[in-house]
């Protein structure tokens, strides 16, 4: 039977954003920001956008492909494809949906997009009102349990409790993302440096979580566009490959109230071996690496569940200068990520990989050609992803 | 008197009732989970079959009260407008070794600014709600003696 992998059969060759803005404050509503993403990402590419036939994206996104290819004006609609739950861990699934699409004769020219305008519609860190709750909520919500911050502050007390982890690990990952937005323009924290004295003054959110730790909530939106490693040759930029992709969570990851039987991680456990063995590479191939930060702990259990570094040595491994590009060991968030170039749901964070891979980041990594995309952790179902350029083909 | 402010959302049991018998058990002061017939398994939060032996014989069964902090959180943040200025509050985490070590969360009762330490004993406390449009009581927990 012949081998059964995306390895190298798809390429990202267009990439577009939208301004990004704190939440609430787009200027315009959100069907505008996913337009608009999709109409740079197809100038990037160089694409009349009418001939985009096919489009994925996750997390509920509320920008429906048939709206969009109606108002672009797309000559036909191949693919329609939503990654079903997982929020923000449907990042590199969605690429990866496309991607398989594309591999399987089922789309021709793909766009992965997430469109987000939290003043239009509801923010992520705040509960709901309602009077009642019914199923899991019911055994979470009336103890003052709602938001992300509380629900994965749980993961990773418990995670720093069995391995010994101290929260100079969470600061050293908080303080890479503000580093390198400083040198990023689109950055919303551009021009906001943070502090060690800054980060240990920040209030609590939910211990272990200081707000440095949080993610932002913003506005904005970003899109990719994909097509077969055939095609890619032919478009003007550099071709980002697609190199590997694996989605998943291990074994009864959503077991209601808090069941998981490995609750205390990132849900990558099982689904990171996928990972490599679909890439023909391993964690120490990687040149730069994104990964999602919806809360740091979430960035720590990732890196250790995909083999970066081990928990033991996490104390050691995670301070600052080993995280930065140019020169550090492991170049994390390059563009300043979720925690402070913008929450874009992490798109931001594939965009940033394909800028690596074509030598154009704001913090490059001199030469890279391989970049590890994770998608939002701690959730199910999860996604991760390997870009890399020609070379590694 | 209740851990948390008024106004925070009511547990309701679900339009499929099956997770009845655990908010009907709390109203009377007893803790039930599920146990499967066929092969002993606990299960925590409840589910149609037994996810071990896929038996659909899910008894509901008493358990202790008691269990261990298998993890938890302080929570600073008003996440909700009924918390808004009511300050930190303590969510446990609680695994009850005597029933497969299932887990269930709560909150932990007493000074909100207490240290906590995972694996230390703590007890079932109920907190009636019984001005609710519809009544129910929490399980809450406290350090054990």
């Amino acid at each position: 039977m012949a081998e059964r992998s995306l390895r190298g059969k798809v390429a990202v060759v267009g990439i577009g954003e939208t301004t990004y803005y704190k939440h609430s404050q787009s200027p315009d509503p959100e069907f505008i920001l996913a337009l608009k993403a999709i109409l740079a990402a197809s100038e990037d590419a160089g694409i009349d956008p009418r001939e985009i036939d096919s489009f994925a994206s996750y997390s509920n996104d509320r920008n429906d492909p048939s709206r969009i290819s109606a108002a672009l004006g797309c000559k036909e609609l191949r693919l329609s494809n939503m990654q079903w739950g997982g929020g923000g861990g449907g990042g590199a699934a969605a690429v990866g949906n496309a991607a398989a699409a594309i591999a399987t004769g089922q789309a021709e020219i793909a766009v992965v997009y997430r469109a987000l305008a939290q003043g239009q519609f509801q923010r992520f860190g705040q509960a709901q009102a309602g009077s009642t709750v019914a199923g899991d909520a019911a055994l979470i919500n009336p103890y003052g349990i709602f938001a992300p911050a509380q629900r994965f502050a749980l993961k990773i007390m418990r995670y720093m409790h069995d391995h010994g982890i101290k929260q100079e690990a969470l600061r050293a990952l908080a303080m890479a993302s503000y580093h390198h937005a400083q040198s990023n323009p689109r950055a919303v924290m551009y021009g906001r440096p943070l502090t060690e004295e800054a980060y240990d003054a920040s209030r609590w959110i939910s211990e272990p979580y200081h707000l440095f730790d949080c993610c932002q909530e913003n506005d904005g939106a970003a899109a990719l566009i994909l097509v077969s490693a055939e095609r890619a040759k032919d478009f003007k930029n550099k071709p980002a490959y697609v190199l590997a992709v694996a989605q998943g969570s291990d074994h009864r990851n959503a077991a209601r109230s808090f069941n998981a039987p490995e609750f205390a991680s990132s849900s990558f456990g099982p689904v990171a071996p996928h990972l490599w063995e679909m890439a023909k590479l391993g964690p120490k191939d990687v040149d730069v690496l994104q990964s999602y930060e919806n809360f740091t702990g979430g960035v720590l259990m990732s890196l250790t569940e995909h083999g970066f570094v081990k928990p033991e040595e996490c104390n050691e491994f995670l301070r600052l200068e080993n995280l930065l590009a140019p020169t550090g060991k492991l170049p994390l968030n390059t563009s300043g990520g979720n925690l402070a170039e913008c929450y874009m749901h992490g798109l931001e964070l594939q965009i940033e990989a394909v800028r690596q891979l074509r030598g154009t980041a704001t913090s490059q990594v001199p030469g890279a050609k391989v970049a590890g995309v994770i998608a939002g952790p701690m959730v199910t179902p999860v996604s991760t992803m390997v870009l890399g350029s020609e070379e590694t083909l | 008197m209740t851990y948390l402010p008024k106004g925070l959302p009511a547990p309701v049991t679900e339009s499929d009732k099956l997770d009845a018998p655990y908010w009907a058990g709390t109203r009377e002061g007893k803790l039930r989970v599920q146990r499967c017939a066929a092969c002993n398994t606990w299960q925590w939060g409840p589910e149609w079959l037994c996810h071990n032996c896929r038996s659909w014989d899910m008894r509901w069964v008493e358990v202790e009260g008691r269990g261990k902090i298998w993890t938890w959180t302080r929570c600073w943040h008003p996440v909700h407008s009924a918390l808004k200025g009511h300050g930190p509050y303590i969510a446990v985490l609680v695994e009850l070794p005597h029933a497969g070590n299932i887990r269930m969360l709560g909150n932990l009762l007493g000074d909100t600014e207490q240290p906590v330490q995972i694996g230390a004993p703590v007890e079932a406390v109920f907190e009636p709600h019984d001005d609710a449009a519809t009544p129910y009581t929490l399980v809450q927990w406290k350090l054990a003696r």
